[in-house]
């Protein structure tokens, strides 16, 4: 099962605060599909999956548009 | 030897003799189990809890946002979070004001404190009003949460707030006068949960 979370408008810490929220609610190996347009949100997105240790399948970016797929470990 | 020759009272002696043996010997191994035991739940709670600790000790709107901000990624980074207020930090937790019951001291400083936490100063271009004003309103051009709010995400998020007993007394602050929500402590508080946090900030 795939999770959308749309984080357009948040600005820091806010996205990574959704994503740890909504990945709570999911099982192991779900993935979640983020969308952001904070700046911060590549870099941050990547430091919460390298120190969480879930697997950041996917990053995808479109100017400021922004796209994430994290699998749950 | 046949069981005719043990009398009966030679029995209970080497029963009582075994019996202390082995409860000097278990004494001891129970009292080195339950050492170890002790120092394995001390060095499991330290493993599974990283902590963060935040002493807060400015109140201008500014610093206040840094907290807040560090405060809720913390916890979204997987700590466990307390945060400190101290001195001007108390401004962050204030709910309401009163005169009533102070000194005259007291009462000086409580005129002079910002009233709300939605009406801080900021800690540079504050000119009189116009600066935290004017961050409000590029603050929300740029979707950045406002202070009120972050706050309330950190609570939201289990950040644990703890107000310093010390500074309210030297303040004049009441309980009444602080949101309902946190917690109360004193340097000790502050420094059971700092000693073992993997990050401690004095903003």
């Amino acid at each position: 099962m795939t999770v959308e979370l749309d984080c357009k408008g948040l600005n820091c810490p806010m996205p990574i605060v959704a994503i740890s929220k909504a990945i709570r609610t999911m099982s192991q190996g779900e993935e979640l599909r983020v969308e952001a347009n904070d700046p911060a949100f590549k870099a941050d997105v990547h430091a919460w999956t390298r120190r969480m240790g879930h697997t950041l399948v996917d990053f995808q970016q479109d100017g400021r548009l922004q796209r994430a797929v994290i699998r749950k470990s | 030897m046949t069981s005719q020759t043990i009398t009966p009272e030679l029995e209970a002696l080497v029963e009582r003799v075994l019996e202390r043996k082995l409860d000097e010997r278990f004494g001891e191994l129970q009292s080195q189990l339950a050492a170890i035991e002790r120092r394995m739940s001390s060095c499991e709670r330290q493993a599974t809890a990283e902590r963060a600790t935040l002493l807060v000790f400015s109140g201008e709107m500014d610093p206040l946002m840094a907290a807040f901000i560090i405060a809720s990624a913390s916890i979204a980074m997987g700590l466990e979070v307390t945060m400190y207020f101290t001195f001007w930090g108390l401004n962050a937790l204030r709910k309401t004001w009163t005169f009533k019951g102070k000194t005259l001291p007291e009462k000086m400083i409580a005129a002079l404190l910002p009233k709300s936490v939605g009406r801080l100063a900021t800690s540079r271009l504050n000119m009189a009003g116009i600066g935290p004003a004017f961050f409000k309103k590029v603050m929300d051009d740029n979707n950045v949460e406002d202070l009120p709010s972050l706050i309330e995400v950190a609570r939201d998020l289990g950040v644990r707030m703890v107000a310093c007993e010390m500074t309210m007394g030297v303040m004049g602050i009441k309980r009444e006068e602080l949101v309902d929500w946190c917690d109360y402590g004193g340097a000790a508080t502050y420094l059971e949960h700092a000693a073992d946090s993997k990050l401690t900030l004095f903003i």
